[in-house]
């Protein structure tokens, strides 16, 4: 292939909340710009390009919110567009910014995603604006319950992922939700919201966004002679596939597999379990932590629970996952997904506090979409040839 | 000789353009995307990253596009986008992605069924919800503020809007798809009373269900499937400020700037296809564009005949491709726009082997 390298240099993030009723949009995503800005030492006349991503517009009810939010992007005068692939979106984001760069188009692009949902009702507009709307959980909950089925996983380990991703969000300052006292015990007597999710094993409604700054070798090799280790985009991929037909696997969808192995070819990568450091997936109810295990072949068929049950999947196992508190944690639907790919990113750089993974080199960041149906990951690291 | 970089457009196809279709999103985008590539003997198969434009607001559901992905008939799983604006966009994002050569064609689509929708109650929603969209203020209000201003500028007057009207409407004749066609009067037009002055009807678009599909390809597969593809030598965007009451309205500098980035002064434009869906719109993109009246702008009747939102502008860039691949012009330009009063503008510059 014959892309240019692309380093992300500038990382920012607003702290997500339930409701941010002191900014509007504009002020919302311009706190993560700005973060990043610094962090990448640029100012907004740096900024070549913006990519701008949320997920639908029913969630605030402001159509192309793209249009109204030019100037806080610093956009007015460049290029700047919107993409839209459901809740992978955040990650779709990052990854068309970054081919920008790859594609020698521009040299420094801004990925920005965001989502206000105290602004509108997700519930509502997850119905298209038809009442009693089941929501996300009601749709993916037949899915995780086949997953259990077929893997015999012990109801617990649902628990144990909800568990582990909050005990995370305590270290991560910017996350919504942080329960001091989350026990197993906590989790298992909160109500029982869609069979078999509870209630604190389901993801929050937060505003918030993210803002990723991405730049070509030279620049990525500047920052890094300046002390600033850059996180080094080593592939990127997505797949799509139909929602419903027969013959469908909806708990372990042909595309998340496609997407992994697209990727994981492009950097080399034939033991994801072993070469990958950490990953970021994109786990709004508990149990998809050991589904997206499997679904991108980092654990065997019907074992993903076994790693989470072993505390592999912990800050400080083997294969450590969610170390932000992620989507559990904070979840403005249209910057979570770059807010993993984020993370992954962060990781790389030495940069992640107190959820920071000793020796991450390479990290996954993975965001999925729809019905099960989109997904787009990445994987970044700290040098451009990790594995020598 | 192209470089292997090199990308081109080498087919595309619409759908007919009217009033009110039976046919859902999807059954447009499956008659499109197969007619696109039957021409070129391609199947979907053959067809590796999909990128479609439409907006969830005229379909009137949440992640309306997911289900359009029976269209595209992403089985095996594909390498899939999709942009919340128009398909001339979604072609920006497909003109990046084979810019990686790992992959060869993609397809390209626009879509929307604005007869379901009533535009005037949708359209206030994509502006500024704090200070625009609480006036209620339509797409005809916005346009008929910037007509105003660029005939209290001098820059145009009414007979001027007429004429262009009846020249698209003309010119719509020979398109097979286009909507609103037919041979009329500048006189006659003006006698009529204004629906938001100074717009009269025959200054509004119609409002138009339709789909287009464009392919792209890589030079070395567009070299094969068509012997005079039209290659992308120029593909550019740009945004303004939101609020049209900052901007100067008888000018478009986004615009100007795209078609600078685009390299519209490399050399002559033989046609251009403007995303103009109000008359005085044509008029001010043209002088903004440097076009004089020897450069044939719309001959396709233009949003004027046919307006499918989402569509409408990578219509314009089909119709652009048409003239290079068939071998009639050199060098065209496309364009497309965004927002109130052309907020945002994106310009393709089409060129074929000479």
């Amino acid at each position: 292939m014959s892309f240019q390298p692309t380093a992300i240099v500038g990382i920012g993030q607003t702290h997500h909340t339930p409701r941010r009723r002191d900014v509007s949009f504009p002020g919302l995503i311009r706190e993560a710009a700005v973060r990043a800005l610094d962090d990448a030492q640029m100012t907004w006349s740096d900024i070549d390009a913006v990519v701008l991503g949320k997920a639908p517009d029913l969630f605030e009810g402001v159509m192309k919110p793209e249009l109204y939010m030019s100037d806080a992007l610093g956009a007015t005068g460049k290029p700047m567009f919107r993409v839209h692939t459901a809740g992978s979106v955040g990650g779709t984001t990052g990854i068309v910014a970054s081919h920008h760069v790859q594609a020698g188009v521009h040299t420094r692009v801004m990925a920005v995603a965001f989502e206000k949902q105290s602004e509108g009702n997700a519930q509502f507009a997850l119905g298209s604006g038809r009442g009693a709307s089941l929501g996300a959980g009601g749709a993916f909950a037949p899915f995780i319950r086949s997953y259990i089925n077929r893997s015999g996983a012990p109801e617990h380990i649902g628990w144990q992922v909800a568990v582990k991703d909050r005990q995370n969000a305590l270290k991560n300052e910017y996350a919504h939700l942080k329960i001091a006292d989350i026990s197993i015990e906590k989790v298992r007597e909160s109500p029982m919201m869609w069979e078999p999710i509870r209630y604190l094993e389901s993801c929050p409604s937060s505003d918030g966004a993210c803002a990723v700054i991405f730049t070509d070798e030279d620049g990525g090799n500047a920052a890094a002679s300046d002390g600033r280790q850059p996180a080094w985009v080593l592939g990127t991929a997505v797949r799509s596939e139909p929602g419903s037909f027969p013959g469908r696997d909806a708990v372990r969808p042909q595309g998340a597999i496609d997407c992994a192995w697209d990727l994981y070819g492009q950097v080399g990568i034939t033991n994801p379990r072993e070469q990958i450091d950490m990953a970021e997936l994109y786990v709004p109810f508990s149990w998809f932590e050991p589904i997206w295990l499997e679904g991108h072949d980092i654990a065997e068929v019907g074992e993903g629970w076994k790693m989470v049950d072993s505390g592999e999947t912990e800050i400080g196992g083997a294969f450590p996952v969610n170390c932000s508190g992620g989507v559990l944690s904070s979840n403005p639907i249209g910057a979570s997904g770059l807010l993993r790919f984020a993370e992954a990113a962060l990781q790389v750089r030495g940069m992640a506090g107190e959820h920071q993974v000793d020796g991450a080199n390479v990290a996954l960041g993975q965001a999925y979409g729809a019905n099960m149906q989109y997904f787009a990951m990445w994987i970044v690291a700290n040098s451009l040839d990790p594995f020598g | 000789m192209r470089n292997d970089t090199d990308i081109a457009i080498v087919s595309w196809a619409t759908t007919p353009m009217v009033r009110q279709t039976g046919n859902t999103e999807t059954q447009l985008l499956l008659h499109a995307i197969t007619d696109a590539l039957e021409p070129v003997g391609l199947t979907r198969a053959d067809v590796d990253f999909t990128c479609a434009g439409s907006c969830d607001y005229i379909s009137g559901a949440t992640f309306s596009f997911v289900g359009n992905l029976d269209a595209i008939g992403a089985w095996p799983p594909k390498r899939d986008s999709h942009v919340e604006m128009d398909g001339a966009w979604a072609m920006y994002e497909a003109w990046l992605r084979l810019h990686h050569g790992d992959i060869e064609i993609a397809v390209v689509t626009g879509s929307g069924r604005s007869s379901t929708a009533n535009p005037a109650l949708i359209y206030p929603m994509e502006m500024d919800p704090y200070y625009l969209a609480p006036l209620g203020v339509d797409p005809l209000t916005f346009a008929a503020l910037q007509a105003r201003a660029l005939i209290d500028a001098g820059k145009i007057t009414e007979r001027d809007m007429a004429e262009v009207a009846v020249r698209s409407r003309r010119d719509a004749k020979s398109n097979p798809h286009a909507q609103v066609t037919g041979n009329f009067d500048v006189d006659k037009l003006l006698e009529e009373d204004y629906v938001r002055a100074p717009l009269r009807r025959h200054d509004l678009p119609p409002i138009t269900d339709g789909a287009c599909a464009v392919v792209l390809a890589t030079a070395r597969r567009a070299e094969q499937l068509r012997e005079r593809p039209a290659w992308i030598t120029g593909l550019e965007h740009r945004t303004e400020c939101h609020n049209p009451a900052l901007r100067e309205l008888t000018d478009s500098p986004s615009t100007r700037i795209a078609a600078e980035a685009a390299g519209i002064g490399d050399g002559p434009i033989d046609l251009a296809e403007l995303q103009a869906a109000f008359t005085h719109e044509e008029l001010l993109l043209r002088e903004v564009l440097g076009l004089d009246d020897s450069v044939p702008v719309n001959q396709s009747g233009g949003a004027l005949a046919a307006n499918p939102i989402m569509a409408t502008g990578l219509v314009r860039i089909s119709e652009a491709a048409r003239h290079i691949v068939e071998g009639d012009k050199q060098r065209t330009l496309a364009h497309s726009t965004s927002g109130p009063c052309l907020q945002q503008n994106l310009v393709c510059i089409l060129e074929g082997d000479s």
